[in-house]
């Protein structure tokens, strides 16, 4: 008895010895997804963007030259607390080697300070605001799916293109509803429309009847909808009782998600632009990933962008850790921004010295309900938004990493 | 042109109308907490899960079984309160001697698994439902439209309140409840089965929030998040006109529709706390409430 314990200490020890040559701590690679699964954001990220990570490990083959991958996941309930507090756990005491998904600005930049300190990897899909790749940018962290600046350059031009040129805002009175305002604002004068006013209403908000009589007040052509989720249905939904649409005024989402579309029904959000990293019905390969996907969700969803950018972060953090031969987070992370990224959701992206993942965008416009052939058929992609249009051009990113 | 502050007299009476629709909502969902609080001195904090409940069950009505919405105003309000009775009879009714704490914990454990179990079976993002054919549209008041839904709210919300406040306070039912809640002991003995009165209490309190779930059906979004968004807030309003009464809770919920009407024109920022600003105050002068009767 005593005999076969001792070979077998002897036997762990040779284990770890052997190893420690590969250079993977705790001779596994495991991945977090920090997330909402219980709020406002669940459904456009949530419990879609676990099963998402989980088909990328499933698709890499499971192992990682050898190691096994291993996923975790907790709820941040949007919360910049709570996503440290757990961040700093995951990495201190799991073993965590990179947190991904990461929804809402606040919980994203919380984590990506812990991350920056730790060294460790940030990949953030679900966030939308800019300063994760300028003032907060960090060498370990990346912001793959989609920002402010590409929805403003999306919608904000396509619409003043069209003849919309005064603005109103309707803004979410918090860090992400004011940056996107700021930077539509800056794409609306520089196409030379001209912003007549905002109003910066509470977060979470359910009556917008007060705002939208506000911003009918102002006779703007075009009422900005600076904000996300539940936010944006109401405005859009109470907008159509109000009649502001057929008083003239538009709308311009200038954050709608498919969830949001699909919430709202084709009745209410036919016509609307909107600027998307992603949509499932674009091509064979896009349409195969997302039905897999649905049916792992137990049918009868389609993958919103942050779905279909989880996947792609994680399997592309998983290809670079494999070409380091280690998951160390700085050398996975040099790894990552050397490797090109070409899956169904990026067909040619590249990541840029600020954490940037630059891919093609789509202006897609909503569907009549004439022209859907049935559930989640609502876009018509009406533009391809080449990736270097889209994004912040480097050279005017504030972040430190960026050589001048 | 005439400016109030600043602001043109047309554009202000427009705020005015829409926070008092906002007040309808107030107003129905408090009175059922008061009356509650009142009659069974349960603080019932699942109001809000029932509320979005009342919601959800038009919305399913119309999906699965093809039920209107008019149908809904009757069918939603039945099946909550069926299923407030049952859990008053089965968990609320062996709480009545203990602390208030209590029952307000149990409550709000119940409206945390009710949301929950609709947020995994339907998500956040929320169902769409339609104003009704007969009530779409809306009048030009001149000074501003006015969606014929929401006046509709407004009117439904005012015969619910008063028709409740008069069987309350002037019908015979409403003495023995009165009674009943004073002195059960004797009232019972004058042959009235009072457990029963206060399980139908109850249902009735709980079918004023699913009524006020359908009416706010086609105005927000059916999503299971729309009750604890709202009752902290009504609680506030319940607090403000006084624990446990029936005018109090009516009148303080239109009141506090305006106040936050008020707010989002001249000061967005603060309608989500100027009720809480109004709590604090009031409670600092008056702390049994606007309407309360001594503490």
């Amino acid at each position: 008895m005593v005999m076969k314990r001792l070979l077998l200490g002897a036997a762990a020890l040779a284990l770890s010895a052997g190893m420690a040559q590969a250079q993977y701590s705790d001779n596994k690679v495991k991945i977090g997804i920090l997330t909402d699964l219980s709020g406002t954001y669940s459904d456009l990220a949530g419990k879609g963007t676990i099963v998402a990570a989980q088909m990328a490990i499933d698709d890499f083959g499971g192992k990682l030259n050898g190691q096994p991958i291993e996923l975790i996941s907790a709820d941040h309930q949007n919360k910049a607390d709570i996503a440290s507090g757990i961040a700093r756990k995951w990495y201190d005491t799991e073993g965590v080697d990179a947190i991904a998904e990461l929804v809402t600005t606040a919980a994203a930049i919380a984590v990506r300070e812990v991350s920056k300190e730790k060294g460790k990897i940030d990949l953030v899909s679900g966030a939308a605001s800019t300063p994760l790749t300028n003032d907060k940018c960090s060498a370990t962290g990346f912001h793959w799916t989609y920002d402010t600046y590409a929805m403003a350059v999306g919608t904000g031009d396509a619409v003043v293109k069209n003849g919309g040129k005064t603005w109103f805002f309707l803004t979410a009175d918090y860090a992400f509803g004011h940056n996107l305002q700021a930077q539509t604002e800056r794409v609306v004068k520089a196409n030379g429309g001209t912003v007549k006013g905002s109003v910066k209403h509470p977060f979470p908000n359910a009556d917008f009847s007060s705002f939208l009589l506000q911003a009918q007040a102002s006779g703007a052509q075009i009422i900005g909808l600076a904000n996300a989720g539940a936010d944006t249905i109401n405005a859009i939904k109470q907008a159509k009782e109000f009649g502001i649409t057929q008083g003239g005024q538009q709308l311009a989402g200038l954050l709608v998600f498919i969830t949001d579309v699909h919430s709202l029904g084709l009745e209410n959000a036919q016509g609307m632009m909107l600027t998307t990293g992603f949509y499932w019905d674009m091509d064979d390969q896009t349409r195969a990933w997302s039905k897999r996907w649905s049916e792992k969700m137990g049918g009868g969803k389609m993958p919103s962008m942050v779905h279909a950018g989880t996947y792609s972060q994680v399997l592309h953090y998983l290809k670079a850790a494999a070409a380091a031969k280690t998951d160390d987070g700085v050398k996975v992370a040099d790894e990552m921004r050397k490797l090109p990224i070409s899956d169904f959701f990026a067909k040619n992206g590249k990541i840029r010295a600020d954490g940037r993942m630059v891919h093609d965008m789509y202006l897609a416009q909503v569907k009549k309900p004439s022209e859907s052939k049935g559930p989640w058929d609502y876009y018509k992609i009406v533009r391809t938004i080449p990736g270097d249009e889209a994004y912040q051009p480097l050279s005017e990113s504030t972040c430190p990493l960026v050589k001048k | 042109m005439m400016t109030i502050f600043g602001m043109p007299t047309q554009a202000l009476f427009g705020q005015l109308l829409l926070g008092l629709i906002n007040g309808a909502f107030y107003a129905m969902l408090s009175l059922g907490l008061a009356l509650i609080f009142g009659l069974l001195n349960i603080i019932n904090f699942s109001h809000g899960a029932l509320y979005m409940m009342g919601a959800f069950v038009a919305w399913l009505a119309l999906n699965f079984l093809g039920l209107g919405y008019w149908p809904a105003l009757i069918v939603a309000p039945l099946v909550v309160a069926a299923l407030g009775m049952l859990i008053e009879r089965t968990m609320l009714c062996r709480l009545y001697k203990l602390d208030h704490l209590y029952g307000l914990l149990l409550t709000f454990g119940l409206a945390l698994v009710i949301e929950g179990l609709f947020r995994e079976a339907y998500g956040v993002s929320g169902q769409p439902y339609s104003v009704p054919k007969e009530l779409a549209g809306g009048w030009n008041l001149g000074f501003m439209f006015l969606p014929i839904y929401r006046g509709w709210v407004v009117v439904a919300s005012l015969i619910l309140c008063l028709g409740t406040w008069f069987a309350i306070e002037k019908t015979k039912l409403g003495a023995y409840l009165r009674a009943a809640t004073e002195n059960p002991t004797l009232v019972q003995a004058f042959g009235i089965n009072v457990p029963v009165m206060i399980t139908l209490t109850y249902g009735f309190g709980v079918a004023l929030a699913a009524i006020a779930g359908v009416l706010a059906a086609p105005v927000y979004q059916v999503s299971p998040k729309m009750g604890s968004d709202l009752i902290i807030v009504v609680f506030a309003v319940v607090v403000i006109g006084g624990m446990g009464s029936i005018m109090g809770s009516i009148v303080t919920g239109y009141l506090l529709g305006l106040v936050e009407g008020l707010t989002k024109v001249f000061y967005p920022e603060a309608a989500s706390t100027v009720i809480f600003m109004v709590m604090v105050i009031v409670l600092l002068i008056k702390p049994a409430g606007l309407f309360g009767k001594g503490a």
